[in-house]
């Protein structure tokens, strides 16, 4: 099993989150977390996504995804390769016995505290999934309240850019 | 020139060398209808009696002549019931495009009358869709649905247009009818790899697949088949290509394949496969298929290199280019051991099917047909243990001559399937075998055959039972026949003239084959019924997880 991450370039269309969800719904494979936002081209959406699955799996799954007319580009993001952030907001439960020990964690992890209440606050980590997981580890010892990261996002480090490509012969 | 919508699409019809399109009326497809009243000089339209009839019709033309089937509905209702037919072109991948007519606009998302999302309902089961939402991109849209579904893996396209976008006027500009420019490359370093494969093989072996019939590589995969003296078997959606009884042709493979062509499979050191993705009917034991094969597969589709059975090479390409350039490339090599363990399978094969029986024999009706015709009919099925005789026993086929529904096994396919090669090949005679379960499915579709006089010739295998499922019950379900034995009173021969048709009943294959030659020159819709014993059954049998060496044969 491996944890791949997946970044596809897509038409900007209504449909066309559904049509990538559908087909992993339909084929099975769990997406673990997706982010889209619009590009420097209006036309073009970004996707990346991370799912799991043996090699085997993953490579169907880019296979089957290049098949959607919609779908650019795909390419699988090599974790040592690409620049890999993910935002995380976690709100923890804190006493004023308990947040001088968090903002301590806070500064090693060079994450910030966005907002303090009587019983809780907020913190902000932008960084690699692995550091927001060692992050969640340590914060594990206290409460949390509540938690949201939104998944990965990656693009690739030097002069490599990812472009749309034409998969369909349909399109020549 | 100023066109409505609806005149847009008839003209980009016309335009992609459409001249047959079936469908039915509704509500919001009414401009459509009044568009294509105004071009009856060059698009015939066949009512079906039920849009999943029509569907189907549309997908058995295209099957039978490999150009792209077209299929009408209205909103609601008539888009809903072409879901059954577009997902058996989907499984089959058969080039079809279903133009769906909607509710206007400003109803579009409140569930108006006869409102449904039919974009995304057959998102799953379509090569793309469309729901079109302005008139300026409409022709485009239309084109770009033909160019989907007929090019590459072929597949069905839907497009579903609002009833106002019908009616209001936009610039059309003609454009020429789209043709897929197929690439001239072909994979020659790998191709000279098969080549030396081939030379090296003992026992090789050739598994073929409907991809060879969709690249229209027939042609070169008889020549590769004669030149390298490889035995070959092939896939339900293979069938027709090589004909039961030529030296070289051990039948089909899988579930209830030939024993021949599944112990080849089991013990080959070198299968070809074309145009065929290993489906679960087929690698019925995927840890186990063709164990000591080089496995070598040609297909266009990159995503079914290795998606089931894992592959030892693969080239990703257009059958007819890739196997035209291969033919040159090999040579006969004479393996007699491999030849004479062949003819040992096929002497089993000859006792499993030459059952002796009381009355008339599955066996009986495909040979008859097949000689009567001199193999030129189209035969199509519906599904069930029907389907499988006729795939077994039909003696002497050819490309797009068999169709039947091989990936979603949707009883009820063969009327409308029938209907829509009869439609593209009047003058062929036209075959649609089926069973009392699934003819119970979709008989309504007489009424289109009788309308438009399309003399196909139904013939109902009535064992009085859903044979395939009761088949099953008898074998592993202790005869605990729940649901199967069917009572039905159902006279085909009165519904038979009910609807218009002519009809026959035959208890022995010299009446059958007087019925055919009567069916035939009559030249009138027609069915015939043949009573079948209801403990027949499929035979040989591999169930799913299970090899050669567990089939059942009697």
């Amino acid at each position: 099993m491996t944890n791949a991450i997946i970044a596809l370039l897509v038409e900007n269309n209504a449909n066309v989150l559904s049509r990538i969800s559908m087909l992993f719904g339909r084929r099975g494979y769990n997406i673990d977390s997706l982010t889209v936002s619009a590009t420097n081209d209006p036309a073009i959406s970004r996707i990346t996504l991370t799912a799991r699955g043996d090699d085997r799996v993953i490579e169907q799954i880019v296979l089957q995804t290049k098949k959607l007319v919609e779908v650019k580009a795909v390419q699988i993001e090599d974790e040592n390769e690409a620049i890999l952030r993910e935002l995380l907001l976690v709100k923890v439960a804190a006493d004023e016995s308990q947040r001088a020990a968090i903002r301590d964690v806070c500064e090693v992890y060079k994450a910030s505290i966005v907002d303090y209440s009587a019983d809780s606050l907020v913190c902000e980590l932008t960084g690699k999934p692995s550091k927001i997981n060692g992050f969640l580890d340590i914060l594990d010892k206290y409460e949390i309240l509540e938690l949201c990261r939104t998944g990965v996002t990656a693009i690739d480090r030097g002069a490599k850019i990812m472009t749309c490509e034409d998969y369909t012969s349909h399109r020549s | 020139m100023k066109l409505t919508g609806a005149e847009i699409v008839t003209e980009v019809l016309i335009e992609q060398g459409v001249t047959d399109i079936f469908g039915y009326p509704g509500g919001a497809a009414l401009n459509i209808y009044e568009a294509l009243y105004n071009r009856q000089d060059k698009i015939h339209h066949y009512l079906a009696a039920h849009e999943q009839g029509a569907t189907h019709a549309a997908d058995g033309y295209a099957r039978a002549t490999g150009k792209t089937g077209v299929m009408i509905a209205t909103s609601g209702p008539g888009s809903t019931n072409t879901v059954t037919g577009i997902a058996t072109a989907y499984l089959d991948s058969v080039p079809m495009v279903v133009i769906t007519a909607n509710v206007g606009t400003s109803l579009i998302g409140k569930d108006s009358f006869q409102e449904v999302f039919i974009a995304g309902i057959t998102q799953p089961i379509t090569k793309h869709n469309y729901a079109v939402r302005d008139i300026s991109r409409l022709a485009d849209t239309l084109r770009e649905a033909f160019k989907i579904a007929g090019s590459g893996r072929r597949g069905p396209v839907l497009i579903d247009i609002p009833k106002d976008i019908t009616a209001q006027t936009y610039e059309y500009t003609p454009a020429p009818k789209w043709e897929e420019k197929k690439s001239e490359s072909v994979h020659t370093q790998a191709l000279a790899t098969i080549a030396a494969d081939i030379k090296k093989a003992k026992r090789p072996v050739i598994c073929f697949g409907g991809g060879v019939i969709s690249a229209n590589a027939g042609e070169e995969l008889s020549e590769l088949i004669k030149k390298t003296q490889i035995p070959a078997c092939h896939t339900i959606m293979g069938t027709g290509i090589i004909g039961f009884g030529d030296e070289l042709d051990m039948g089909i493979i899988g579930m209830h394949g030939s024993m021949t062509a599944n112990h080849a499979i089991d013990e080959c050191d070198l299968l070809l496969a074309l145009g065929t993705r290993f489906s679960d009917r087929v690698a019925l034991k995927l840890s186990d298929f063709a164990p000591h094969a080089k496995i070598i597969q040609i297909d266009i589709d990159e995503s079914e290199i290795g998606k089931n059975v894992l592959v030892d090479m693969a080239i990703v390409g257009d059958l007819k280019a890739e196997l035209s350039a291969l033919v040159p490339m090999v040579e006969a090599v004479p393996r007699p051991g491999w030849m004479s363990a062949i003819a040992g399978w096929r002497e089993i094969d000859r006792r499993v099917y030459d059952r002796d029986y009381d009355g008339i024999r599955p066996m009986d009706i495909m040979e008859v047909i097949g000689e009567v015709t001199n193999g030129e009919a189209i035969v199509s099925t519906d599904v069930g243990q029907h389907q499988i005789w006729a795939a077994q026993f039909c003696k002497k086929t050819k490309p797009r001559g068999f169709l039947t529904s091989g990936g979603l096994g949707t009883m009820g396919f063969g009327y409308g399937a029938a209907i829509g090669a009869q439609v593209a090949y009047p003058d062929t005679p036209v075959f649609h075998i089926t069973s009392d379960g699934s003819f119970h499915m979709n008989m309504n579709e007489a009424c289109t055959a009788v309308s438009y006089n399309l003399p196909v010739i139904t013939v109902i295998l009535d064992n009085k039972v859903l044979g395939m499922v009761y088949q099953w019950q008898t074998s592993f379900y202790n005869k605990h026949y729940m649901a199967t034995t069917v009572e039905r009173k159902s006279d085909y021969q009165k519904l038979a003239e009910g609807f218009g048709a002519d009809s026959y009943r035959c208890e022995t294959r010299e009446e059958f084959e007087k019925a055919v030659k009567a069916a035939l020159a009559a030249k009138r819709p027609t069915w015939i019924v043949c009573p079948i014993e209801r403990s027949e059954r499929v035979l040989p049998m591999i169930s799913a997880g299970d090899t050669v060496r567990e089939a059942i044969m009697e």
